[in-house]
């Protein structure tokens, strides 16, 4: 049944136009993703107010396009100046910089690449079939349930994010605060404003990213003083036929990796714990754990493969239930609004020509993808040789130009610049800020799911207990909620040590 | 120290926390005629946000000083990009009290080729002519980019209107 929506999306995607768009966003995704300070999100969001006057299939692709780029911009750095990107290239680091040093950059490269295809692959064909399920089940969704999907997404922040579990629930109820200042549809009274007409409109998610993400970022890159000592890359159509030739051996690693990706992508903060296991699972199934960390190739073809596997299956919640994985996924979700589509499970009845569009464009856009950093990576590698005092007000001044155009409105780019001061000492004091983006976003959603659930059951929250799907979500949510006080008392019981979990944020 | 900056932090939190439990009890925390009042859901995340906010504290004081937050020098490159920006942003928008015009309003694109070009020359050195190309050649990409291509306007000033646009 899906295949013939499937070939519909085709002809969207591989329309002339749309494989321009593609390639333009994967080009920037890229070079976004091997700027420090630039990641998916924030580009997503500066990029945004750029695709209002396109039409909202391209202008998805354009956005998604800039996301498979930066998800394999972040390998390049990772490999070939032992900077990670992105969180979740952080285990990329481990084997992938010692292998450059080698000489044998464009090995891992290669395999780099391969691997983020593979991964991202696997997610893309899982999500054409069962995102459809997924919608046709969440059609049958009512208010309870969209709040425990919610409640579901924000506990799993807390309990397996890893870092300070107080932390990420402190950043979630801030996220919370902050979308609900300013004019309470509801009842249309204005909350926490105290007369300050600015504070009205309230706070845009899209500022916060760009700020949060953006300057808080280079803040800290500055602060940690950049340099950049890279390795040669070494790379060549010989290199990459040959590294291809030995890739097949790591075949396990692929297929362990693809499912550990997309069994933790699809939940939101996945992508960097999932790159971590990933990691540790192939060190331990391997004939030779010592050699990781010293340049083993299949060191690389783990984390890769799992991170990008995470990070394409953090559009399956995004596209069936209007809930985003992802600050990424949050930042198109927010697109999705803007081109005046409705997410949620509607979306595969009511555009179906959007979502299979979106759908074919991961196919092409990550094999597009795929060819173009492979042949392009001297290019992408130069980027880093342009001087840090160059690049720092340069990446400020595409900040500010991208807060002001969301709503041509001075009084964000304020926001910014202390939404980047805020990112800044958050980051250094370990508060998580993708719970915090996410929360954003999702008020009001879940405020009013929380409201008309309560006004279903007279202002009991038993109604989240007595519907059987609720009632299952809620449960599993309160798990992960209570995780970080089970866990130490789990362990203790098995006498296993103390252990803290896979860095936070993703 | 570490510990000193988590309390700060803190102490802020509680303020918001304060705040919002304040004004969602002026708008009523409980249960109206047609469901839960406007300050129901603020009500229970501004407790909440005390309650935790309390918990990590406390953790922050036992857990003894730490590590210096930042240190001097590793503060000074980052004001080094803060106050520069601060001043792109009040140029852009310009400053004045009352009547008085303080600082004029430039527009987006020339107080970033102001911001790009002081940057670079104090705290890159750069040669001048690298200066220039860059602080005139990013602002005209972006006047394209935006301005003609994709039809976002960004706020402009007296140069802009003295070239017709």
């Amino acid at each position: 049944m899906g295949f013939e929506n499937l070939l519909l999306g085709f002809q969207i995607a591989v329309t002339p136009f749309n494989l321009f768009v593609a390639v333009i966003g994967i080009t920037l995704g890229t070079i976004i993703g091997v700027l420090p300070g630039l990641g998916g999100a924030n580009g997503v969001a500066i990029l945004l107010p750029l695709t209002f006057t396109m039409p909202p299939t391209s202008a998805i692709i354009l956005l998604t396009s800039l996301y498979w780029g930066a998800l394999f911009g972040g390998a390049i750095t990772s490999i070939l100046f032992n900077i990670p990107g992105e969180p979740w290239s952080v285990a990329t680091t481990f084997d992938g910089y010692p292998l450059a040093r080698q000489g044998q950059g464009g090995q891992a490269l290669t395999a780099a690449f391969t691997s983020s295809f593979v991964g991202a692959f696997f997610s893309i064909v899982l999500i054409t079939l069962f995102a459809p399920l997924l919608a046709e089940i969440a059609l049958r969704f009512g208010p309870p349930e969209f709040f425990a999907i919610q409640l579901l997404t924000f506990s799993s922040f807390v309990g397996l994010g890893g870092g300070n579990p107080l932390k990420s629930v402190v950043s979630i109820l801030l996220g919370f605060i902050l979308a609900a200042v300013g004019l309470d549809i509801v009842t249309g009274q204005l909350r926490m404003t105290f007369g300050i007409t600015d504070l009205m409109k309230g706070f845009d998610f899209i500022v916060a990213v760009i700020g949060l993400f953006g300057i808080g970022e280079i803040l800290l890159s500055v602060e940690e003083g950049l340099t950049f000592r890279g390795a040669a890359t070494g790379m060549n159509l010989r290199v990459v036929l040959q590294t291809w030739k030995i890739l097949p051996r790591y075949a396990r690693t692929f297929v362990r990796g693809s499912f550990i990706g997309f069994w933790m992508g699809f939940k939101p903060g996945g992508a960097t714990p999932a790159s971590f296991m990933s990691y540790a699972f192939a060190k331990r199934f391997s004939r030779h754990p010592e050699r990781f960390g010293k340049g083993e190739l299949e060191g690389v073809v783990a984390p890769e493969t799992a991170a990008h596997a995470a990070g394409v299956a953090a559009m399956l919640p995004m596209i069936t239930l209007g809930i985003p994985g992802s600050p990424t996924a949050a930042v198109m979700l927010g697109g999705l609004i803007i081109w005046g589509l409705q997410p949620g499970p509607l979306l595969f009845t009511e555009k179906p020509d959007f979502v299979w569009g979106l759908i074919a464009s991961m196919y092409t856009g990550n094999i597009i993808g795929v060819l173009m950093v492979l042949a392009g990576v001297p290019f992408f590698a130069a980027i880093l040789k342009i001087p840090f005092a160059i690049l720092t007000p340069l990446i400020v001044v595409v900040c500010a130009v991208g807060a002001y155009a969301v709503h041509s409105s001075m009084i964000d780019v304020w926001y910014m610049l202390i939404f980047g001061v805020v990112g800044y000492v958050f980051k250094k004091l370990d508060y998580p800020l993708a719970p915090l983006v996410l929360a954003l976003v999702l008020g009001d959603l879940a405020e009013n799911a929380l409201r008309q659930s309560l006004i279903m059951s007279q202002g009991s929250l038993g109604v989240f207990f007595t519907r059987p799907i609720a009632c299952v979500i809620t449960l599993v949510a309160l798990f992960f909620l209570l995780m970080p006080i089970l866990t130490p008392w789990w362990r203790r019981l098995r006498g296993l040590p103390p252990t803290s979990g896979a860095p936070a944020e993703a | 120290m570490t510990r000193t900056a988590d309390l700060i932090t803190a102490a802020v939190l509680l303020l918001i926390g304060a705040i919002v439990v304040s004004d969602s009890l002026r708008l009523g925390a409980g249960w109206g005629t047609d469901g839960p009042k406007s300050g129901f859901f603020p009500f229970w995340l501004g407790v909440l946000l005390l309650g935790v906010t309390i918990a990590i504290a406390i953790q922050a004081w036992r857990r003894g000083a730490g590590a210096p937050f930042v240190t001097r020098e590793r503060l000074r490159p980052v004001l080094q990009v803060l106050w520069p920006a601060t001043a792109m942003v009040l140029l852009t928008g310009g400053v004045s009290v009352g009547t008085v015009t303080v600082l004029p309003a430039l527009g987006l694109y020339v107080s970033a080729a102001i911001y790009l070009a002081f940057y670079m020359r104090w705290v890159g050195h750069h040669r001048w002519i690298t200066v220039l190309l860059v602080a005139v050649g990013i602002p005209v990409v972006t006047f394209l980019v935006f301005e003609k291509w994709f039809l976002v306007p960004m706020p402009k000033g007296p140069l802009e209107t003295w070239l017709g646009y």
